[in-house]
């Protein structure tokens, strides 16, 4: 016998490897052209070494187009897209076009850090639309900092952060819970609540802060705390035990292929909005396409934004959108927070009449979105969002019916008293 | 605590048994019987899922008098699609490396992932949700705190039709003895004139129609997606190793002592923390007993 | 002219024949040209040829080829596959990641927190106390002692009670499964003390060294790659002594070994730690070049695609592994980027393609000869209208192309 090492190894390896790095090198070029042309790449330094030209400025998209995490990430990526295109249409930003250079981050935590690095030290992006879950927006955050990069990030979540680089346009968790709690409090007289969540940080937080907030200010007391592990689909047992203590509402912040399972077997078990109440943060239209509407019927779910939303921005928003997208698109609380991301950066760039990110950064506090689809939006100091809570009941249709409406919600990622 | 919750958590603990024992049973006969790794063993689920599906847009489009009964049709379909994919499988590639189990497990898992792609290109990445009967999705009340879930009693028959029908067909027809004579000694079997290719084909292609079965069944308490197969696939391989491969009587023993223990853990703990411990469990068994509850006798 | 060529041509070839009948003949002294070649590729080739920016790439799918390296040891030699490498990558780079974390913890950069001085997400799960697991790791010292140890810890607690019991080869892959499974649902689920699905991120300085500066990467890259050949070096030493030989003894005939009065379990324990320890290091390079860890590196998925690395440059081949991580990690950062929906066509293909058409990987396939038919005919050409020196080839690469006496 041979060594099973062969001769053939080497000359076959090398020759792949060798053929590899031929193309990671045109690969280099060939990203730095991005989707267009590169002069404006290279002709760079109208401010600070950004990728704007005298005809154009060039923005950065970093999501998920493929992987588990693309089903989501997908509706993020229409938006900002559309807002893109009106903006260009009315004239661009500064009498310049947007172009947009879009990076998949592959739903991969690390292929985002790359990605964002990319965009920033090699295309010079004057900011960046981009991210949706917090493990993507963690990995990418040292990279935004040490590169004094921009980035506008959608998606609601569990607050605790605030970077100089980054502008949240979803709701962090207080601005999503605490209203909620009030208004189910009140309407429902709801004292006793079951916690149920998907196991990982975002439900974990907003449930933490669910739990102050029910035993500290609304006097009532949590009679259950679940958590399952994500993708869990056996829910039996919790259904038994959230029969067993009968509580005046569960508050459910199960997610992803789970939602199908939970809903599904709550129904199953004879468990409806007749004889239980139940509010949920994280059920929004994109997700209750899955469920089913039939399947969730009557429940409650407390965000800042549902497609139903009766104003003239959404109805121009949600005709434009499906204009664009096809009349079956179904457009949930993230994509319109995403949609924001685009005119935002608008208004802060004419504020400051720079690209230049300290000066936009700078100008952004104060600045006020009249014509948001969610309504009125204004940035707070702390790179978040002023904005209202709603919520809304589930139809057959998939669809939500808003029930309520708070006032302008103050957003406070570091809530004293909450941690 | 009372009675009723404690037979709704009885009931609970029996429906997962029902749950692990259907994924498990197409696979039992597939690994246990013919030693093949089949990683696909989830995508195999989802092709009933889908079936399903498609079977629900069809009966609520066109043949709106089907709808109440389109499910039962459905599990039917299932079957023979995912049955018929399983024969083409093992046809194009199974039947090359019979003798190769670990490179099974590669071609399978590389098969898995072919699959899952064609799903999400087909269906598309969002979730579907086949629309299902109404009587299907109600619960059965016979007390006035006692809920038992429909869909739960659904898949609770046919799992224990499914059951009885594998066992008749392994132990009392004459393909079950050409099945069994074929694993216990394949050139025995093989010199007494069976034909061993033909059954292998036939065994694996049962084995995939039941995966079919069970992916038309989880319908009624999952989601249907193109990764939703593979979330069992870890929970289905356990089962059947720590029942003892080649026994059938084990992978059943197995799927009840799992799903009661999951099922009692998960009353007194977070769910999360229930599956490391079931988990662990069956690990640590496993380490001290590895030929798994029921194992057979068998020179190999 | 022509005549006088043609008669100095079988001399030249004669000579050069004999020259690499000496150097690749002996299988020995061959795997050590290629291992040179290797060392000459990772540690002058991709630094010259590449930008900072894809040599970090490259830095990073190397960390992968430790694994992968492991792979081949116990399961090309051994013929123990694990379907759970992630778990020792993931371990060694929690490890890592858990120093250089409460090296970015302290008290001034954490004083908005209720307790100052411990990582911020413990702070958020109402932890008020570093717990005792994390406190060895304020030590660089026992980080680098911890990085192969833990690991290696487990596979012995997993491996050695299965092996004594004989646990075949396909139910330790799957047992290994579900212990990628255990460890990631724990991971996630414990997130006041492990930083749950996120991971544990925002890692920036070693003993003061910024990580995340440029040259800070280039040195962690040759860092990486010098432990990459010394971890070949070891595992080269280990399948040439008797050792080696009784593991391919063992992966082809297990009983006769066994009934030869080795103990069959005790080499295939060592084996299998050996390949944690590696996958460890490899996990501690990846967090330091990448900047974190989390658990997606844990789970099955990526445990499994550490295989396809390893089957893909030739299961019995070491260096095959390297390149087979090379090649596939590379694939999947061009298809997911240009063609997103075929990647896993791809990728499943290529599962199947390496277990049916090409079972010895990169290792196996007989691309000598085609490139030496090509190669004997481009340098013909090349001398019908140059010199006659463009017959003998140009560099030490193209050296195991030329044909002679390999047979």
């Amino acid at each position: 016998m041979h060594s099973p090492l062969s001769t053939k190894t080497l000359s076959a390896g090398l020759a792949v490897v060798l053929a590899a790095t031929g193309a990671l090198l045109g690969c280099s070029k060939d990203s730095s052209k991005g989707v267009g042309e590169t002069q404006a790449a290279t002709t760079a330094s109208a401010a600070g070494g950004l990728a704007v030209s005298e005809k154009e400025v060039v923005v950065g998209q970093l999501h998920s187009a493929t992987g588990t995490m693309a089903i989501s990430e997908t509706g993020s990526i229409e938006a900002e897209r559309l807002a893109i295109d009106q903006i260009n249409q009315a004239g661009g930003l500064l009498g310049k076009q947007i172009k947009i250079i879009q990076q998949d981050g592959a739903s991969d935590w690390p292929t985002f850090a790359e990605k964002a690095k990319l965009l920033l030290e090699e295309d010079h992006v004057a900011c960046v639309f981009g991210c949706w879950t917090s493990a993507s927006r963690k990995a990418v955050l040292p990279v935004f900092e040490k590169d004094n990069g921009l980035l506008y990030y959608p998606t609601f979540y569990e607050g605790l952060e605030q970077s100089k680089n980054v502008f949240y346009t979803g709701q962090e968790a207080t601005q999503q819970i605490l209203a909620g709690l009030d208004w189910i409090h009140k309407e429902k007289n709801a004292n006793t609540f079951f916690l149920i969540g998907s196991d990982y940080i975002w439900p974990r937080t907003s449930n933490k802060i669910a739990r102050k907030h029910i035993e500290n200010v609304l006097k009532g007391s949590v009679v259950g705390e679940e958590y399952y592990p994500l993708g869990y689909t056996e829910f039996g047992s919790l259904i038994n035990k959230i029969k067993a203590v009968k509580p005046d509402v569960v508050y459910a912040i199960v997610v992803g292929g789970s939602n199908v399972s939970f809903y599904k077997q709550l129904k199953a078990a004879g468990v409806t909005a007749q004889n239980q109440t139940l509010l949920t943060i994280s059920v929004t239209e994109d997700e209750l396409l899955g469920i089913g509407g039939e399947n969730m019927v009557g429940y409650y779910a407390a965000m800042k934004y549902f497609q139903s939303l009766d104003n003239d921005n959404n109805k121009k928003f949600v005709a434009a959108f499906k204009a664009k997208y096809g009349p079956n698109s179904v457009i949930g609380d993230v994509t319109q927070a995403a949609y924001l991301g685009p005119w935002l950066y608008k208004a802060a760039v004419e504020k400051a009449q720079s690209f230049d990110v300290d000066k936009v950064v700078a100008a952004s506090p104060g600045i006020e979105l009249t014509t948001a689809p969610e309504g009125y939006v204004k940035i707070h100091p702390n790179h978040h969002l002023w904005s209202k809570l709603r919520v809304g009941q589930a139809q057959l249709d998939g669809q939500y019916k808003v029930v309520y409406e708070s006032e302008l919600i103050e957003p406070n990622p570091f809530p004293k008293g909450y941690q | 605590m009372n009675a009723a919750i404690w037979a709704m958590q009885a009931f609970t603990g029996l429906s997962t048994f029902c749950v692990l024992l259907l994924m498990a049973l197409g696979l039992a006969i597939i690994f246990g019987q013919m030693g093949v790794i089949n990683m696909a063993h989830g995508e195999f689920m989802t092709v009933g899922a889908y079936t399903t599906y498609l079977l629900s847009e069809v009966s609520q489009r066109w043949l709106p008098g089907l709808t109440n009964w389109y499910f039962f049709l459905s599990i039917a379909v299932s079957f023979l699609l995912a049955g018929a994919f399983g024969l083409l499988v093992e046809h194009l590639m199974i039947r090359k490396l019979y003798r190769r189990p670990l490179d099974t497990l590669l071609a399978t898992w590389g098969l898995s992932l072919i699959m899952q792609q064609g799903f999400r290109s087909v269906f598309g990445a969002r979730e579907v949700s086949a629309k299902l009967p109404d009587w299907l999705m109600g619960s059965v009340k016979p007390s006035a705190a006692i809920d038992i879930p429909i869909n739960g009693l659904v898949v609770i028959g046919l799992t224990a039709a499914l059951t009885a029908l594998v066992f008749f067909a392994l132990f009392s027809t004459r393909f079950g003895i050409d099945v069994r004579a074929t694993m216990q000694n394949r050139p025995m079997a093989s010199a007494a004139g069976i034909n061993t290719a033909r059954v292998d084909r036939l065994t694996f292609g049962l084995g995939c129609g039941l995966a079919g079965v069970a992916g038309a069944a989880f319908t009624t308490i999952g989601s249907t997606g193109p990764t939703s197969g593979s979330a069992y696939i870890v929970d289905t391989f356990l089962v059947v190793v720590f029942g003892g491969a080649q026994s059938l009587f084990g992978t059943i023993a197995s799927a009840f002592s799992i799903a009661q223990t999951q099922a009692t853990t998960e009353f007194f703990m977070t769910g999360s923390m229930a599956k490391v411990v079931t988990l662990s469990a069956i690990i640590l068994i496993l380490m001290v007993r590895p030929q798994g509850l029921f194992a057979l006798k068998v020179r190999r | 002219m022509p005549v006088a060529e043609s008669s100095r041509r079988p001399a030249a070839s004669v000579a050069l024949r004999h020259v690499t009948t000496v150097l690749f003949n002996d299988a020995r002294r061959r795997e050590n040209i290629y291992f040179g070649v290797l060392a000459v590729l990772l540690l002058v080739g991709f630094p010259l040829l590449l930008d900072t920016f894809h040599l970090n790439l490259v830095g990073k799918y190397l960390t992968y080829a430790f694994v992968a390296l492991g792979l081949v040891l116990c399961w090309g030699y051994g013929g123990i596959l694990s379907l759970g490498q992630g778990v020792f990558f993931g371990l060694g780079g929690y490890c890592m990641a858990m120093f250089l974390k409460l090296e970015a913890s302290d008290i001034a950069s954490t004083s908005i927190q209720s307790t100052p001085g411990i990582p911020d997400f413990m702070d958020w799960n109402q932890l008020t106390k570093l717990p005792a697991f994390w406190v060895p790791f304020k030590s660089l010292f026992l980080t680098v002692v911890a990085i192969p140890l833990v690991p290696s810890v487990l596979a012995l607690a997993l491996s050695a009670a299965m092996f004594k019991r004989r646990v075949g080869g396909v139910y330790f892959a799957i047992i290994t499964q579900a212990v990628a499974a255990i460890l990631s649902i724990l991971i996630i689920g414990q997130q006041g003390y492990t930083g749950g699905v996120n991971g544990i991120t925002d890692l920036k300085t070693l003993h003061g060294w910024d990580i995340r500066s440029d040259s800070a990467k280039m040195i962690l890259y040759f860092v990486n790659a010098a432990l990459l050949l010394g971890a070949i070096a070891l595992s080269f030493s280990i399948i040439r002594s008797k050792l080696g030989r009784l593991l391919l003894a063992v992966r082809d005939r297990e009983e006769r070994v066994l009934f030869t009065g080795y103990d069959v379990a005790n080499i295939k324990t060592v084996v299998f730690v050996l390949a944690a320890a590696f996958s460890a290091v490899g996990g501690a390079m990846f967090t330091l070049q990448v900047g974190f860890m989390s658990p997606s590196f844990v789970g099955i998925v990526p445990s499994i695609e550490m295989v396809i690395c390893a089957a893909v440059g030739g299961r019995t081949s070491l260096l095959g592994a390297v390149y087979g991580t090379l090649i596939v990690n590379y694939g999947k950062t061009y298809f997911s980027e240009a063609f997103p929906e075929l990647w896993l066509f791809v990728i499943g293909a290529l599962f199947i393609a390496v277990v049916m058409i090409f079972p010895d990987g990169l290792a196996g396939l007989d691309l000598r000869k085609a490139l030496h038919g090509l190669l004997t005919r481009a340098s013909g050409f090349a001398r019908k209208r140059k010199k006659p020196a463009a017959l003998v080839p140009p560099a030490a690469p193209s050296a195991p192309q030329t044909n002679a006496g390999s047979q």
